[in-house]
């Protein structure tokens, strides 16, 4: 109804782009509203529009919102940032966790220790048992999932994103953990 | 680039069906040996739109820009709904999750810092409580009032020796000893007289 009322009034934002008429049954129409042109414009530029139209023929249809969304997205940092995309953010995520895990574990560490020396010490009354098991970092390889929480639409990541456009991901970056075989050709 | 042409094409090429170019954009980062990465970036972004993006970076970075593609196609391909969202929002359900317990295991420690503090101050107070005994002796009161008692006595037979010479002193203090005597013990005084004669 909603690509219904579009035709009618005016093409979404891919038929306005693509200058096409836009069908009643246009698999953009929902997802491309004609108010947010610079979605389409992104998504267009980096992945294509057949490449989108095939993929999401290939979902059913209650999965189309959030694969353009997540596809708008990576489109987007694509744009922003032409050599890492959104695998900068990601590999900074990386670099978070690892850090917050190490600081966590240097904190159990202490508590353990203390509470042993609190016993020594003989104060039998004030000994409080702790329990921590930190959850295992999965920093060998990303494994597929399909996630239950979703992306704020305000982007947090992208604006805590350090500009480095220099070598800055080198050591961090997700394909370097033996998820890719490269092999320099060069 | 010249051995590669003469020898096969790159992993491009070849999935393309055309003749490798000595200046192919593709071939230093799609070698023959890796047919699914070329295959997987051009199933998600498609070979023009990768070639556009190529050319618009200076050399030295389409390597990684290649690598990031690829993982981005690999990843889109397995969770063709979420792709690379998906890794980033587990990334930031771990990060926050991780935020939490680290604030809750430095509370914990400072409680414990707090708890040795306190430790020590009890340990203080209970050697003061030490220090403060004091050993002592109780006075006997009695053993002087016992004394008291013997002493008027002895007072009383000495007066009742004295020579007829003080006669009259001596007669005075010994009736008023002897008056003090006999009120205690409620007796007669002729009672009182024989007990002194046989003495």
């Amino acid at each position: 109804m909603a690509s219904s009322s579009n035709s009618y009034n005016s093409p979404c934002a891919a038929c306005k782009f693509l200058r096409r008429k836009c069908m009643p049954g246009c698999i953009f129409a929902p997802y491309f509203p004609p108010e947010e042109p610079h979605k389409f414009a992104n998504v267009h530029k980096i992945f294509g529009a057949s490449n989108v139209t095939k993929l999401l023929n290939e979902l059913l249809p209650h999965q189309r919102e959030d694969a353009v969304n997540s596809l708008a997205y990576e489109a987007e940092a694509r744009v922003r940032d032409p050599v890492y995309g959104c695998v900068g953010a990601i590999s900074y995520l990386q670099r978070q966790v690892h850090r917050l895990q190490k600081e966590l574990d240097a904190a159990n560490a202490d508590l353990a220790h203390y509470g042993l020396s609190t016993s020594a010490a003989g104060a039998p009354g004030n000994v409080v048992d702790l329990v921590f098991q930190p959850q295992p970092l999965p920093s060998q390889q990303l494994p597929p999932l399909n996630p239950v929480y979703r992306l704020s639409g305000a982007s947090p990541v992208m604006n805590q994103m350090p500009r480095g456009t220099g070598g800055s991901y080198g050591t961090f970056l997700p394909w370097n953990n033996g998820h890719d075989q490269q092999g320099g050709n060069m | 680039m010249a051995s590669s042409s003469t020898n096969s094409p790159c992993a491009a090429c070849k999935f393309l069906r055309r003749k490798c170019q000595p200046e192919c954009v593709f071939a230093p980062y799609f070698p023959p040996d890796q047919p699914q990465k070329f295959a997987n970036v051009h199933k998600v972004f498609g070979a023009s739109n990768v070639t556009k993006l190529l050319n618009e970076l200076h050399p030295s970075q389409r390597e990684d820009a290649v690598n990031s593609l690829a993982y981005e196609a690999d990843m889109r391909l397995r969770d063709p709904v979420y792709g690379c969202v998906g890794v980033i929002s587990l990334l930031q359900h771990q990060l926050r999750q991780l935020q939490i317990d680290l604030s809750c295991a430095k509370s914990e420690l400072s409680k414990y810092q707090s708890l040795g503090i306190l430790a020590a101050t009890h340990q203080s107070l209970g050697i003061n409580l030490l220090a403060g005994a004091a050993d002592g002796t109780a006075t006997a009161v009695r053993d002087h009032y016992h004394h008291h008692q013997f002493f008027p006595r002895e007072q009383m037979f000495g007066g009742l020796d004295v020579p007829a010479g003080n006669n009259y002193d001596g007669g005075i203090l010994a009736i008023g000893q002897i008056t003090q005597f006999q009120q205690p013990r409620a007796a007669a005084g002729d009672d009182g007289r024989r007990t002194v004669d046989p003495s």
